[in-house]
């Protein structure tokens, strides 16, 4: 144990000496806050629709209406013919086709649930999912009030709780930013980690201080902790600083509780930093554990399902993504910061995580050897 | 220095190998990288309180020896003992009871001297009070003065080897192994650090040491000269020039590292 604070209070020196790790530490998370979550973000307005509402009752006209009050839809025709209307969408007159099938309202209030079906033009993939979760935000709203009814809840009645959660999450209040955001802070948590971790053993490699500290006495698990010890503590201080940011920026909401993010964030971190360290125990050179953790970040970022959804990937890509702790990382900020998600809502999450963080330590502790071969 | 017979093959065949009489035991040590053998089936052993000189041109294999002493490596085969502990199973063992100064500079260049002193130190295990006199008692015997306060990165190389040297030696260690301790180092200053050598050796502490300075050959008590991983002779200098017909180790070093 006082091995760990030995090494734990090197590691802090030496980083208070290192003026540009510092400087990365409080900038990146600055620009990648300010300038990434306002890149990423596509305002959608005007999103071309066709209706064809083959209903034609009170009920499914509320439903269009409900599209065309929240601002982000316009209607650019409406048809009977499916046909006519996948015309539509190739000829790129619009972006979304609204089918909304006979018997719509019979159904709905026969407590039957009718298929409302949405085509929707995915040439451009992030937006095609935006639209997506926007129409189907629109189509549960919807949902919700006709069941409101069915059940005689007037409004203000009905479960609090349940109310505030989805306000933010599927509705025309919805801001894009406070979808990126918490993107944006796993990023921000991830690559910290990812690249302290990467460089701590390589950097003692190189500079040929690893040899005298293999030649010490010092338990590998002793030396495991010290060193990411520091580096953990760094990504929870960098999640504090990146939540004040988003809250004083974009004023995003946090329904959830904080603890509850924390704790999951310390679990993520363990899996990110035991990577970083399995990356830095296999280099040789600073240069090379660099450019396999730039390599291990690009992919997990482009599959985490934040610029495209993990929907519209193709099947291997899908199953990649069930293995990709970052995305695992972005739910679980989203469900806790917007929906205000409970425990049990982040459990499934908590145990992919929990597997994740035993396999890399476990690989990360058998790859350093205090002896090499 | 010490007057102990030189000829390997009978000592090895008398004692145990794996004895604790001797402070250092190596027999057909070996170690393979892929098809290439940097260190080949040396033999030797070393007393305790001797200074011994491990000498031999670049890439001879002399750090590559002095790795799997002091279980860093894992040797190939052959068989070695670190007072009294084996090479292959007992490596922490070993480490406890060695200190090593590596040919890689071995401090910590952005920190002080104390915080370097704290941080081997305490792995080592001393306490709060102990580091503090070490730490005073090292500004005072170098006479670092206010140097004492400055990153090891500041300070001149000499003063940066010898305070690695005293920080090998902060737990004490009965064995020390130096791997081209004055690399660089100007002439006075060698003199010193070899001053400090002599002190530790006084203490009854072995010392082996590998160089590239031949005056520092004739400061050992017995040498070896390694040539492409092989030990091609061994003993005390004096007897090593009358043997290969020598006025200087120099002229013995040449002769076997460079036989044309
Ligand atoms: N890990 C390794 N893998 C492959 N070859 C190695 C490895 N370590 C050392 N060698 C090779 O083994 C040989 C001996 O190297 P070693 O460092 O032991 O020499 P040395 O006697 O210490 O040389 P110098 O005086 O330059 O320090 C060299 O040819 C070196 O390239
Ligand atoms: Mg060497």
């Amino acid at each position: 144990m006082r091995n760990i604070r030995h090494i734990v209070k090197k590691e802090f020196t030496q980083l208070r000496r290192n003026k540009q790790m510092l400087q990365i530490i409080i900038v990146l998370p600055l620009i990648q806050l300010l300038i990434l979550v306002n890149a990423t973000t596509f305002e959608l307005k005007d999103v071309t629709m066709i209706v064809s509402d083959l209903d034609k009752s009170a009920t499914s006209g509320r439903l269009v209406e409900r599209f065309t009050a929240s601002g982000y839809f316009i209607i650019t025709g409406s048809t009977e013919s499916a046909e006519h209307a996948a015309k539509g969408i190739d000829s790129s007159k619009a972006k979304m086709i609204l089918i909304i099938p006979n018997g719509f309202e019979r159904d709905i209030y026969g407590k039957l649930s009718p298929d409302v079906q949405l085509i929707i033009n995915a040439e451009d993939g992030s937006a095609a999912g935006l639209i997506q979760s926007y129409a189907s935000a629109i189509i549960m709203d919807f949902n919700q009030s006709i069941v409101r009814k069915i059940m005689r809840i007037p409004e203000p009645e009905i479960n609090q709780g349940i109310e505030i959660r989805d306000r933010y999450w599927y509705n025309e209040e919805l801001d894009y930013k406070f979808y990126m955001a918490p993107g944006i802070l796993a990023i921000l948590v991830t690559i910290i980690g990812l690249f302290l971790a990467s460089m701590s053993i390589v950097r003692e490699k190189e500079i040929g201080t690893i040899e005298q500290l293999n030649v010490t006495p010092i338990r590998k698990h002793e030396f495991i902790i010290g060193k990411l010890l520091p580096f953990w503590i760094i990504g929870l201080a960098e999640l504090a600083f990146g939540l004040i940011i988003i809250k004083l920026l974009y004023d995003v909401p946090f329904e959830g509780s904080i603890l509850l993010l924390f704790g999951m964030a310390a679990l993520y971190l363990i899996v990110v930093l035991t990577i970083g360290l399995l990356i830095s125990t296999t280099s040789e050179t600073q240069q090379q554990s660099m450019f396999i953790a730039w390599f291990i970040m690009v992919i997990f970022l482009l599959m985490s399902g934040l610029f495209t959804p993990i929907d519209s990937m193709p099947g291997w890509a899908q199953v990649l993504a069930v293995l990709n702790p970052i995305a695992h990382f972005v739910e679980i900020l989203r469900r806790i910061l917007l929906k205000g998600a409970g425990p049990s809502e982040v459990q499934a999450q908590f145990f992919i995580l929990l597997a994740y963080a035993v396999v890399t330590t476990f690989l990360s502790t058998w790859r350093y050897r205090k002896v090499s071969g | 220095m010490n007057n102990d017979n030189t000829n390997m093959n009978t000592n090895m065949n008398t004692t145990n190998s794996l004895g604790y009489d001797k402070a250092i035991v190596s027999e057909n040590l070996t170690k393979k990288f892929g098809r290439f053998t940097a260190v080949d089936t040396i033999s030797f052993s070393v007393d305790k309180g001797e200074i011994f000189g491990f000498l031999g041109a670049n890439g001879a294999g002399k750090t590559t020896a002095m790795r799997m002493l002091t279980g860093l490596l894992l040797p190939t085969s052959g068989r070695a003992s670190v007072a009294g502990f084996d090479v292959f199973t007992q490596t922490e063992e070993i480490k406890r009871n060695i200190g090593y100064m590596s040919q890689k500079f071995s401090l910590y260049e952005d920190l002080t001297i104390g915080e370097n002193i704290d941080f081997y130190g305490g792995i080592y295990g001393l306490g709060r009070s102990e580091l503090k006199t070490k730490t005073s008692e090292m500004i005072e015997k170098f006479s670092l003065g206010d140097a004492g306060r400055k990153l090891i990165k500041d300070l001149p190389l000499g003063w940066k080897q010898m305070l690695a040297f005293s920080v090998a030696m902060i737990h004490n260690p009965q064995i020390v192994f130096l791997d081209e301790p004055t690399g660089g180092v100007d002439p006075i200053t060698r003199r010193r650090f070899w001053d400090l050598i002599y002190e530790a050796s006084s203490q009854g502490k072995t010392i082996f040491v590998t160089t590239h300075y031949m005056d520092e050959a004739e400061y050992c008590g017995r040498v070896s000269i390694m040539v492409d991983g092989l030990i091609e002779a061994m003993g005390r200098p004096n007897d090593l020039k009358l043997q290969y017909g020598c006025d200087s180790m120099n002229d013995v070093f040449v002769k076997l590292a460079r036989p044309e």
